[in-house]
This record gives structure tokens, sequence and C-alpha cells, in this order.
């Protein structure tokens, strides 16, 4: 009975969204990206936890907070995965699977050093060309970013 | 819907490309038109680059237009730290159409959504170089007769070249079937490859620069550079593997023409000025003709 009382407790949530089957190393690319930084409601985040598919995986829960799909896809270029559960009064009363948008802008930085992105402050624009192994070309210099090598601002 | 700017020749369309080079083609027939009368157009080389610049200012001057520019950054306010979007937005004031070489990479794509006047790309670093694209397919339209179904081969430095992706992208419209003959660290990106790929063309890759070009309808020759090589034994191993001589053309087609972007070095021996199937002089002659139908017709000023 001892040892269960030391035994950290994630606990659920009562309403709000669960971020899960985030790749552990995009953790704080996702926790930028989604602006978690500066919510002010509660926010359990786990990271490095086994997972099957992923590796090692993340997991977030932020108590009364819920995203339009516009935000949450944003994530798609650094979690592909990704799964939410949306909680209300303790149960998933909706699930949603993240979609790699056609289009992105402003979230990611121009893999290309030589790119006017890069030395003059514009928000950069991409097309997403590789949606499974998410690949965006610049909308400026045309040049082609993949996953392994995309910068979050 | 037609172009208000040149920036990539990702942008244009069949009929759109055709228009400018049956433009050109009467451009050739009849060069000196006043069709650019009480017209200014701003020619700002970032980066110095003699031979487009002047064949810009030779297309203009033969439309009777007028230029103001400057022909490298250090004798512009750009060396004071001014940004791009301030000296575009500012020339604009002073021009009708502004024809722009820069160092980096999507600087015309940027000038065009700043600019209230038309903008020509005339290379943005490694990216896109329309102008000689546009030059390029007029050449080979011209020599040909037609664009459709053609065997080209590329030659030389086909990693950084821009002239041959840019070339690659366009001539991929018109079944193209490609021959790249490079030294292993100079070979043809992926992703030039996956583009021909899903449009289903057909190319080869080619180590040696040898008998193989017998079947060639052009051969685009480019500059091997030293710089590009990691390691210079490499270069000095290479650098000599890829030069056209005249004896190489014996067995090439009646039709075939040798072409190249200029300025060349050393790839291209001397020997081979003299013969017929050399086109890289006149080519840069077509590039006058070829500038003369881009600034007209984005300026509307042909019917």
């Amino acid at each position: 009975m001892e040892m269960n009382d030391k035994k950290l407790q994630v606990s659920a949530i009562k309403n709000g969204t669960v971020i899960d089957h985030i790749p552990a190393n995009s953790l704080f690319k996702v926790i930028n990206i989604l602006g978690l930084d500066k919510i002010e409601t509660q926010m359990t985040v786990g990271s490095n936890f086994e997972s099957k598919k992923l590796g090692l995986k993340a997991i977030i829960k932020i108590t009364d907070v819920f995203f339009i799909d516009d935000d949450i896809n944003k994530i798609a270029l650094v979690a592909p995965e990704a799964k939410l559960n949306i909680i209300k009064d303790y149960k998933v009363v909706e699930k949603k699977v993240v979609e790699v948008p056609d289009n992105i802008k402003g979230i990611a930085k121009c893999g290309n050093p030589k790119c006017i992105t890069n030395h003059e402050g514009i928000v950069p624009k991409f097309t997403v060309v590789n949606k499974k192994k998410v690949a965006i070309k610049c909308h400026y210099c045309e040049k082609i970013t993949d996953s392994e090598h995309m910068k979050i601002f | 819907m037609e172009n208000k700017h040149l920036i990539s020749i990702t942008d244009y369309s069949k009929e759109e490309i055709f228009r400018i080079l049956d433009l050109a083609t009467d451009f050739e027939k009849n060069p000196n038109q006043n069709l650019l009368d009480n017209k200014v157009i701003a020619t700002l080389f970032f980066e110095p680059s003699t031979r487009t610049r002047l064949s810009f200012e030779s297309a203009i001057s033969r439309l009777g237009g007028k230029f103001i520019g400057f022909t490298d950054s250090s004798s512009s306010s750009v060396s004071k730290g001014e940004s791009l979007k301030d000296t575009i937005m500012t020339v604009a004031n002073y021009s009708d159409m502004i024809v722009m070489r820069h160092p980096i990479e999507g600087s015309a794509r940027w000038a065009s959504e700043v600019s209230r006047v038309p903008i020509v790309n005339a290379g943005d670093g490694a990216n896109q170089h329309p102008t000689q694209t546009l030059l390029d397919l007029y050449s080979i339209r011209k020599t040909q007769g037609t664009l459709d179904n053609l065997n080209v081969y590329f030659v030389g430095d086909l990693k950084y070249g821009r002239t041959v992706h840019s070339l690659l992208q366009a001539m991929s419209m018109f079944n193209t079937t490609f021959n790249f003959i490079s030294p292993e660290e100079l070979k043809i990106p992926d992703e030039y490859k996956l583009f021909l790929d899903k449009k289903g063309l057909k190319y080869y890759e080619h180590r040696d620069f040898s008998d193989i070009i017998s079947h060639a309808d052009i051969i685009y020759m480019t500059r091997i550079q030293r710089e590009r090589f990691s390691d210079p034994m490499e270069y000095e191993k290479t650098k000599n593997s890829y030069v056209l001589k005249n004896d190489m053309l014996e067995n090439t087609k009646p039709n075939m023409k040798v072409l190249h972007p200029l300025p060349r070095v050393k790839e291209i021996h001397t020997n081979v000025d003299e013969n017929k199937k050399a086109y890289y002089f006149t080519q840069a002659l077509n590039g006058v003709y070829t500038r003369q139908a881009i600034i007209t017709h984005i300026l509307g000023l042909k019917k």
C-alpha cells in the first residue's frame, strides 16, 4: 500500500484534450507550434514512454483547452501519427487524427540557408509535396525540405 | 491566365511559352521596333552578370526604351544595408518594369509580391533563370523545327547547373528523352529524376562522355567549376573528361546542335566553333530576341 502512495499518478482530466502518439523528440516542437507554453490551465506532459510504433512517444493532457482542426493539423509536420482525444466529463467524446495540410504558412523554416526567407523578415510559405514522409517545397526558393531537416519556429 | 511577372519557368503554360517563342520569331525578322517608347526599364544586378545584363539592355535598346539600374550591389544602397523589399518598392516608382539578378534564392518571387510593376527574374541564386530557359527553348525549336519528342543530352555539372534544371522542367512538357552525362559528384539530383519518373519520361545516366551522343538531337554543355568539388584531386581527374572536341561530332546526327549557356571555359574545345553543329553563339543572339519577346509580352505591348 505504501508503494502505491508514492506512485506518480498521471490523472485523467475532466474536460480538455489529450494528444497521444507524439514522437518523443518532437514533443517540444508540438508545444511550440500549439503555443502550449502560454496556456494557463493545468497541463500534464509525459515523455519517453515506450511505443511499439514510434519507439519512444510523448503524451500531453491539457485541461479545458480545445483546438480547431487547422491548428491541430499544423503539428502534422512533426507528429504525423498523433491522435487526439477530446474529453468531456472524463469521457472520450471524440477522437481525431491529424491531417497533413496542402499548404503551410509560417510554421516551418525553409531548410535552404540561401533562401530569401532566411535573410529578410518574410513569413515562409510551403506546398506539401509528400504527406507520408513529410516534405515541403518553399514557395520562394522552390527547394524541398524534408521532415528530418525541418525547423519549426 | 497570363502572367504579370516572369519568376519561374514552371509558372508558364505551354501556350504562354509558345506565345513568347512566336513573338521572338517576329523580333528575329524585325528586331528594331519602337514599342518601348517613353518606357523606363530598371535592370537591377545585385550580383554582376555581364552577359545577361547586356543582352537585356540590348533588347530594351532595340525596342526604343530606356534603362536605369546598377551592375553590382556595391554601387547601390544595398551596400548600406537596405532590404530587398525597400529597394524594389523604391525602384518600382522609377520604372515600368524591373529586371533583376540576385544571389539569394526566392528573391525574385519575393520582389514580385512587393512590387507594383512587373518583375522579370534574370537569375535568383541557384534557383531559376527563366529567360535563359526561354532562349534555350527558342534555340531548340528553331534548329529542330519542333520541341516534341527530342533526344536531349545534358553534359557537365548537372547537380548545380540551374539552366539544366529549368530546361529539364520545361522540356518535360514535350515528351523529351533525357540523357545525363556527368561525373558522379555532379550527377543530376534525385528530385529531378523523381520528377521525370512521375511524368513517365525516359532518362539515362552516363558517366562516360562517349559515342552515345550519336543519338542526340541537342547536346547541352555546361561548365564544370573547380569550387563544386569537395576533393580538388577529383576535379583534376574529371575536368578533362567532359570536354567536347570536334572529332567527337563526326558520327552525330545531321540535325544535331551543340548548345551552351556561356560563358564557356574549356568544356568545348575551340575547334568545335567552326563546326556547323556549334550553335552557342547564335543561341546568345537568340537571347536578345527572346528577351524582347518577354518584355513586350509582359507589358502587353504586342497584339
